[in-house]
């Protein structure tokens, strides 16, 4: 018996040396190690062998069918490397893929999103408010009374409500202040909100100027806020959205609803504050416009301007991507072109 | 405000460079928008006095000038008119820069030979000089200028263009801008107290003032002058003036126009033989007082206007322009001055109804003190007899119905730590604000400090007022950088913010590009969303006083936006377009604010889809922008139903409303062709449209876990044969209601040959599996036949063999 098992081993090792190909192999395999091969016949058999024949017959067979079954894995996977390399199967890889219609967000919204972060990270929160206003939130709040000159620089979009008598006039939101106002008269400190949106000017359009832009507005409010923590705030802030090497420049300016006010510039990136086109040779770029609450304001909405100080500031959206990306033309934001939308 | 450096340093001695006060003012709030170098590249352009012209021997315009420089004599080619001996003029030697008279381009001057005589120099003209754009005669010199002196020793200048900020008229001036480089540089602001001889009858006894309204004018001085001399102002005036932005015309104007520079007073003069009764009064205008301004307008007032009349009629509109029934004449021989103060509001106002914004109106619309009157009175009374010969009446008149004290502030030392944080001891303060004149007094109680305004600044009123005048003087600079350290708000997110964002990010997923569009629209474009061209939509709200006609409403959809914004991409023809935007529609409630409603608006289009070599992308259809909608609220975690819909925008028969537990939260569906020409897209275009507010409300926070089962499904597919009229859903819920059914996909929709007429052929695949064990054939069939029963019994439902 043993030396059949020898014999068959021999005889399988024999052929499995000449085949080349994978069904050949599985022809083999079936013939040696299948189910109704000897081999297999002869490991059913042991049972009718004398106990010491069974166990040296059935030691040996065990061992060889292990090494044709081993032998058959490493012949198997070589032959289907010649079939998986042959080159019959081989891609031109520089066809193009299918394409995957991807969306994108509007430049606008990417940014928004990015400022909002940064101050969400601060410990802001978000809050927003209506587009159109009481004529008292986007002005008489905040220190601009009626036929105050400092409206002179809000070009107002009125809405029609002449007809109706007794309506309060409302306006297109100017700015968004009038949120400050909002929150303030409904929450108490501690506050430190942010607040992005449309606002809206009347006013000619052309590369620089749009009567629709988005803002970034700012407001803390708790006992002992001050302009050292606003000078802290917008820092951070300006070396987050412009870069770590930025300088930034704080200097007195004017707006009604604030004092002292505060305008925030950083060095020009074009010229590194040498003086050229994009900074009106000047080396530094306006971003906003800042300051401590001014006490009225506070005290407008009920908030003791004696025990409570903060601070306020607020920016063009699109003046970011616009100086980020050097667009030239601001009307390109709304004008929607893909060809535009699509690069960023 | 345009600023000559030569004439601040009448009141301040300025000894730093132009550059250094301009980042100085700029960094104290007045910003320094632009410089302009008078007279910088003036190297080789002298001071020189014409001896002798003679006649051009080949040229009958031209004439050959013969120039003293002092040290020598030159003779030039000239061709300009006003050529008189005796006249001091620029001289430019050659090498000097000077602009081209006819190109406007900057030159170097070569020696020249002119119709065969050579000519070494020029005499200039303004142009050539670069002071203004005068070309047609040379420029004349006084004759007190010294011969030979370089030009630009005695006309050179820095002008510095300052923004001044609306709370600070008191800036509109040069003395208040040297009282701000003084505060800067540590220097002192000298002013000459004006003084003039008065002679013959009183003020009094000629003329009379009466303030009708003192709320409206708190203040109004007068000084009479007599034997008046109209003629040119003299030259150094008159460059003031240029330098200043402002043209020269006679002499009484100029100084008028020179003291409102000089201190920011407005003044005007009045004809006093034309002033009627000699008699001044301020008043408000009455309703469509007819009224001639200087400037030849015919003019209709309102009674919210305040005008100066005389004893018969309006002879100027307070604070914003005179009349010219009283107009300052080459005959005026009197003259009345007038130096008053109005109220703010009402000059701000009235220049605005009449369109008419002046130097005057400028600075009073910001709100003059009242302290300034007086002062700016005599100062120009003093140049009226400088400058014109003539002679003062005794007196003022003074009418100040508005006197105030002035103003005092209790501040401390603490304030200024509370709001700038910077510790600064009350001597550091004091010495601070004392720079700027406020007069400052120690309580001696704790940090406090008593602080007395300077008359001049009409906008400082409080302590944070004062506060920011120390944070100027030290600069913003020198506070230190911190970072907030104050407590927390309570932690507060807005929740539709988060919605409206993971909105975008689905819709982006889905392959959407976003867009923003105007706020505004028209009434056209809200009209073409109708197929019949007419409004259908909730009642707008219209701007007052419309930009244009494209921008009149608040929209109340956001469709009119995106179709514009897809037919604007039509052009790139070779790709599908997927835009959505989200924004706020504007519906008209009454008395109260609109209301603003968030929605999402998108649209789908390809009339020619992307080509790839493998074939092209399947075109776009209901069904592509259903599973849009379908993946938004499955992802939002919100279940809706699609009914048939009959949206206007849309085409019937291809057209859902999407709803969620029974209330209608958007549509989607084609574009109705007649809209779509309307638009001019010559595609089929798909809407999808959604209230996201509503959305929202039905959004689903709250996720929940199913446990995957173990056991395996089976598969049936069917076909079945229904009637037309009965829609997948009703069989697909029929199938889903069966508790053993995992899911159901259709996977084939047929009609045609082999199919009965009326009826159409659904081939389903339904998926069994359990939770609790492996299903058995046996058990399958029975809820398999189950469904079939209840399909056949419900709507004639059978299988198709």
């Amino acid at each position: 018996m043993l030396d059949k098992v020898e014999w068959l081993a021999s005889q399988a090792f024999a052929d499995l040396n000449k085949i080349a190909n994978l069904k050949d192999l599985e022809d083999w395999r079936v013939r040696y190690l299948g189910r109704k091969s000897d081999f297999s016949q002869i490991l059913r058999s042991l049972s009718a062998l004398s106990p010491d024949e069974r166990r040296v017959v059935g030691a040996r067979a065990n061992d060889l069918k292990v090494k044709l079954e081993e032998t058959l894995t490493q012949k198997k996977s070589s032959l289907e490397d010649v079939v998986l390399s042959s080159s019959a199967e081989a891609l031109d890889v520089t066809l193009p893929g299918r394409p995957v219609k991807a969306g994108r967000l509007h430049p606008v919204t990417q940014i928004l999103n990015e400022v909002c972060d940064i101050f969400i990270g601060m410990g802001f929160q978000v809050a927003e408010g209506p587009q159109v206003e009481w004529e008292y939130y986007n002005f008489e709040a905040l220190n601009m009374p009626a036929d105050h000159a400092a409206r002179d620089s809000f070009a107002t979009l009125w809405m029609d409500y002449e007809s109706e008598p007794g309506h309060r006039p409302m306006l297109l939101r100017t700015h968004t202040s009038p949120v400050q106002v909002r929150v303030m008269e409904r929450t108490r400190p501690p506050i430190r909100i942010i607040v992005p949106g449309r606002v809206y000017r009347y006013e000619a359009t052309d590369a620089t100027h749009e009567w629709m832009f988005n803002q970034i507005e700012g407001l803390a409010i708790d006992t002992n806020i001050t302009l050292a923590d606003l000078k802290g705030t917008l820092y951070e802030f300006a070396r987050s959205i412009f870069g770590k090497d930025r300088k930034v420049r704080f200097r007195c300016d004017y707006f009604p609803f604030v004092e002292p006010g505060v305008d925030m510039a950083i060095d020009c990136f074009m010229c590194a504050g040498a003086g050229c086109r994009l900074c009106g040779y000047t080396g530094w770029i306006e971003i906003m416009g800042a300051g401590m609450v001014h006490p009225d304001v506070l005290r407008r909405v009920g908030i003791d301007p004696d025990v409570y100080s903060g601070f306020a500031f607020g920016m063009g959206v699109e003046r970011i991507p616009i100086l980020r990306y050097g667009i030239d033309d601001i009307r390109l934001f709304f004008g929607n072109d893909l060809k535009f939308l699509q690069q960023f | 405000m345009k600023v000559s450096l030569k004439w601040l340093r009448d009141y301040v001695p300025v000894t730093e460079a132009a550059s250094e006060i301009a980042h100085k003012l700029t960094m104290a709030g007045l910003e320094v928008e632009g410089m302009q170098v008078i007279g910088g590249d003036w190297k080789n352009i002298f001071v020189g006095e014409i001896l002798a012209i003679n006649p051009h021997p080949n040229a009958d315009r031209l004439r050959l000038a013969t120039v003293n420089l002092g040290s020598k004599q030159v003779t030039v080619v000239c061709g300009a008119p006003n050529l008189t001996i005796g006249d001091k003029i620029a001289f430019a030697e050659v090498g000097a820069e000077l602009i081209d008279g006819h190109t406007g381009q900057k030159a170097q001057l070569k020696p020249a030979k002119i119709r065969g005589v050579v000519s070494e120099g020029m005499i200039c003209s303004e142009k050539e000089l670069g002071i203004s754009g005068t070309h047609e005669g040379i420029l004349v010199l006084p004759q007190s200028v010294q011969l030979g002196m370089l030009l630009a020793d005695y006309m050179g200048d820095t002008i510095l263009d300052i923004a001044v900020t609306s709370n600070r008229p008191d800036c509109m001036s040069v003395i208040g801008v040297a009282r701000e480089v003084a505060a800067q540089t540590d220097k002192q602001v000298s002013v000459r107290a004006p003084a003039y001889a008065e002679e013959g009858p009183a003020i009094h006894s000629l003329a009379a003032i009466e303030i009708k309204a003192p709320d409206l004018c708190p203040r109004y001085c007068a000084s009479l002058i007599t034997g008046v001399k109209i003629g040119p102002s003299p030259s150094w005036l008159q460059q003031r003036l240029l330098a200043s932005g402002m043209r020269p015309i006679n002499n009484v104007v100029d100084v008028t126009n020179y003291v409102m520079l000089e201190y920011g007073q407005p003044l005007h003069a009045f004809d006093f033989k034309k002033v009627q009764d000699h008699r001044i009064e301020v008043r408000r205008a009455q309703e469509g007082e007819p009224f001639k301004t200087l400037d030849d307008i015919d003019r209709k007032l309102t009674k919210d206007m305040l005008v100066i009349a005389d004893g018969k009629r309006a002879v100027a509109v307070a604070g914003i322009m005179g009349g010219q029934s009283t107009e300052v004449t080459d005959a005026t021989a009197e003259i009345l001055i007038e130096s008053a103060t109005f109220n703010a509001a009402v000059i701000h106002r009235g220049s605005l109804a009449l369109n008419l914004r002046t130097e005057a109106s400028l600075r009073f619309e910001k709100g003059l003190s009242r302290e300034l009157p007086l002062i700016a009175l005599k100062r120009a009374t003093q140049l009226m007899v400088e400058l014109t010969g003539c002679r003062v009446a005794k007196g003022i008149i003074d009418v100040y119905p508005g006197k105030e004290d002035s103003k005092q502030i209790l501040f401390s030392a603490w304030e200024v730590k509370r709001l700038l944080g910077v510790d600064l001891s009350v001597d550091e303060i004091i010495r601070t604000l004392e720079k700027l004149s406020f007069e400052c007094e120690s309580t001696g109680i704790a940090e406090e400090i008593l602080v007395t305004v300077p008359w001049w600044r009409t906008d400082v009123t409080n302590k944070a007022d004062l506060t920011e005048e120390v944070a100027r003087i030290i600069g913003y600079e020198s506070i230190p950088t911190t970072m907030l350290s104050s407590s927390l708000p309570e932690p507060q997110t807005l929740p539709m913010r988060s919605f409206r964002q993971k909105t975008q990010d689905i819709m982006v997923h889905c392959g959407f590009q976003e867009i923003i569009t105007y706020s505004l629209t028209s009434m056209e474009m809200l009209q073409k969303l109708s197929p019949k061209n007419e409004y259908i939509g909730p009642q707008p709200v219209r701007t007052a006083h419309p930009m244009s006609r494209e921008l009149e409403y608040l929209r109340t959809s956001l469709r009119p936006g995106i179709l514009a914004t897809l037919v604007r991409n039509q052009r790139y023809k070779e790709a599908t377009i997927n835009l959505f935007e989200i924004g706020k529609i504007f519906l008209y409630k009454e008395k109260d604010l609109p209301e603003e409603r968030e929605m999402l608006c998108a649209v789908l289009s390809s009339a020619q889809p992307k080509l790839f070599w493998r074939g092209n992308a399947d075109p776009v259809d209901f069904y592509v922008a259903k599973g849009v909608v379908e993946t938004l609220l499955s992802q939002l975690g919100i279940e809706a139903a699609f009914n048939p819909g009959d949206d206007a925008s849309l085409l019937s028969g291809r057209n859902a409303v999407i709803v969620v537990d029974g209330d209608p939260v958007g549509v989607l569906g084609e574009v109705h062709p007649r809209v779509a020409r309307a638009f001019d897209i010559n595609d089929t275009a798909y809407l999808i449209e959604i209230d996201l507010e509503k959305l929202f409300s039905y959004r689903n926070d709250v996720k929940s876990y199913t446990p995957i089962s173990r056991y395996p499904s089976t598969i049936r597919d069917i076909a079945l044969l229904v009637d037309v009229a009965v829609s997948y859903e009703q069989i697909r819920k029929v199938i889903a209601a069966s508790p053993l059914v995992n899911q159901v996909i259709l996977f084939d929709l047929y009609s045609g040959e082999q199919v009965p007429q009326g009826k159409k052929s659904l081939a389903i695949r339904i998926i069994y599996q359990s939770a609790e064990h492996t299903l058995t054939d046996a058990e399958v069939d029975e809820v398999h036949k189950e469904i079939l029963d209840i399909l056949n019994h419900e709507f004639g439902v059978t299988l198709r063999s």
